[in-house]
């Protein structure tokens, strides 16, 4: 934990990217005008987001902050793993709201504000992608459950779905001859996996709001899971009775389940989930093969959620 | 197009080999010294499909080259063909010592299971007769068979290919790009004596080479 910790600034107090950009139209016409708005640009794109420590941490080296968001799959961007840190600069991720309806009593939307003000933690998790490579990243968040209590989900309500925002005009990935998924990406969760503590969404990573290709303003992290899970940039969250569709699992079915429990036993058809590599080894002989656990190392916490279910047939 | 002159025939082919292999110099380097961001084995062993994909790719270009446009690089096929040989090698042995670690059960177990992998498998070991009949001895030996034998670039390439589409989420423009290239390639082999023999009887037709070639036999 550094020893300086930057004031926080409240996203309210974040100057809105439009009034910035005409700000600097007018300030590039006056001397010096451009310095001071490349300050701006950066306050803006990465404000100093710091939270108490939450009680979930992990005992592990963390992934160095540059892996963590130059290393990113977030296919709105690009199907490289640097195209979303080099295409993300144009998103507005202000305003934004997150509408949450369906089977809930108190159907509503709410500004990005909102969530912000719940007692947000710092919780350093451990990330399996379905790739077979991982990292240790401190997210700054909520739990899902603490939004879910605002809008009184119903008692027929027994899954939660969840949409990434579509804007082909900011996300490359969307527009063009060649898209890789239908849009938008859409991800599920059962209502009390939805509702398991270690389940949080995510405003901020290493102490500052989400960069916008980690998924900002705001995404889900479920760190038993298999990281295409954690679906990002999130506008929407709806109640449902049957299990909702995801991207992913209608893209392959075979190969990306609905469940995506990390799970060491069941392989992907086209490679093996034993092991994984941990991202930011430094070079080839610092990389850091290393054996995967049984739900990501949370099984103590969430295997209940699944017992006496075959895990191999509900991958 | 200027022909190079014959005494730097023999330059340019070392050369070839020289810059063919700096691709993976230069990726080794920055991998060993920490310096390939995000996931360098994963990064390096790409960079080494991607470069014998291509070599395989340029090697099976010479013939259609020369048919259509009369330029002959023949002189540069046996280096692009064992340069190819050498980065599919390079690509096993990153997946094998920096990827997987020397973890031979692991190994085993994704050459039989996994498609894409038993395909590019396939592919490294077709390729070994080939490397070790690419010089002037095997030619004059094998006569007709070795060409028959180095026929199975075309499979490889194929198998290159489909080992690529193959091993990623989602097919993109990149992978799709390598298959049409290798199609295309594949066609130009059943177009091609159709198309040279028009090409002949056109070119003969004004000056009857063909005879006038006999004739002075």
């Amino acid at each position: 934990m550094p020893a300086y910790r930057p004031p926080r600034i409240a996203l309210s107090e974040i100057t809105p990217e439009g009034c910035f950009l005409s700000r600097r139209a007018f300030l590039a016409t006056t001397a010096g005008g451009l310095l001071v708005a490349g300050a701006g640009a950066r306050a803006a794109q990465a404000a100093a987001l710091v939270a108490p420590k939450g009680k979930y941490t992990v005992d592990e080296d963390l992934t160095p902050e540059g892996d963590v968001t130059g290393y990113n799959n977030f296919y709105e961007f690009g199907t490289g793993k640097a195209d979303p840190a080099a295409n993300a600069e144009a998103f507005k991720t202000t305003p934004w709201t997150v509408k949450v309806d369906g089977l809930v009593a108190k159907p509503r939307e709410f500004g990005l504000e909102e969530l912000l003000a719940l007692p947000l933690e710092e919780r350093v998790y451990r990330m399996r992608c379905v790739e077979a490579w991982s990292m240790v990243i401190p997210w700054t968040g909520f739990p899902l459950a603490a939004l879910l209590d605002k809008v009184e989900p119903l008692g027929n309500a027994k899954y939660v779905s969840f949409d990434t925002v579509v804007r082909p005009e900011e996300m490359p990935g969307q527009s063009g001859f060649f898209q890789p998924l239908p849009w938008p990406y859409r991800e599920g969760l059962r209502l009390d996996e939805a509702r398991h503590p270690l389940t949080i969404l995510s405003v901020g990573v290493y102490g500052k709001t989400l960069p916008n290709q980690n998924g900002a303003p705001i995404r889900l992290v479920v760190p038993w899971k298999y990281g295409f899970k954690g679906i990002k940039s999130i506008v929407r969250i709806s109640l449902t009775e049957t299990p909702p569709p995801s991207t992913w699992n209608l893209s392959a079915p075979n190969e990306y389940g609905f469940y995506a429990n990390v799970n060491p036993a069941v392989d992907h058809p086209r490679w093996s989930q034993a092991t994984e590599n941990r991202i930011g080894g430094g070079g080839f002989f610092g990389a850091n093969r290393r054996d995967t656990l049984p739900f990501n190392g949370y099984a103590d916490d969430v295997a209940g959620l699944y017992a006496g279910m075959d895990l191999k047939a509900n991958f | 197009m200027p022909a190079l002159p014959k005494r730097f025939h023999s330059a340019s082919v070392w050369a070839l080999y020289g810059l063919g292999l700096c691709p993976a110099l230069a990726a080794f380097y920055l991998g060993a010294t920490g310096r390939l961001p995000g996931n360098p084995v994963k990064e390096f062993e790409h960079l080494l499909g991607i470069w014998a994909l291509r070599f395989l790719i340029a090697t099976l270009a010479i013939t259609p080259i020369r048919d259509i446009f009369g330029i002959n690089w023949l002189r540069y096929r046996r280096a692009l063909g064992l340069l190819s040989f050498y980065y599919v090698v390079m690509h096993f042995l990153a997946y094998f010592l920096l990827d997987q670690v020397l973890n031979i059960p692991a190994i085993i177990a994704d050459i039989a299971r996994r498609p894409f992998i038993t395909i590019g498998m396939a592919g490294l070991v077709m390729l070994i007769p080939l490397a070790l009949t690419s010089n002037n001895w095997s030619i004059r030996r094998f006569g007709n068979r070795w060409s028959r034998l180095h026929k199975l670039a075309y499979v490889i390439a194929a198998a290159g290919a489909l080992h690529f589409a193959m091993s990623v989420k989602v097919v993109g423009p990149e992978q799709a790009t390598y298959l049409a290239l290798v199609t295309l390639l594949l066609c130009w082999r059943l177009a091609r004596k159709p198309y040279l023999k028009r090409k002949r009887q056109a070119g003969a037709r004004p000056i009857r080479a063909p005879e006038t070639e006999k004739a002075a036999g």
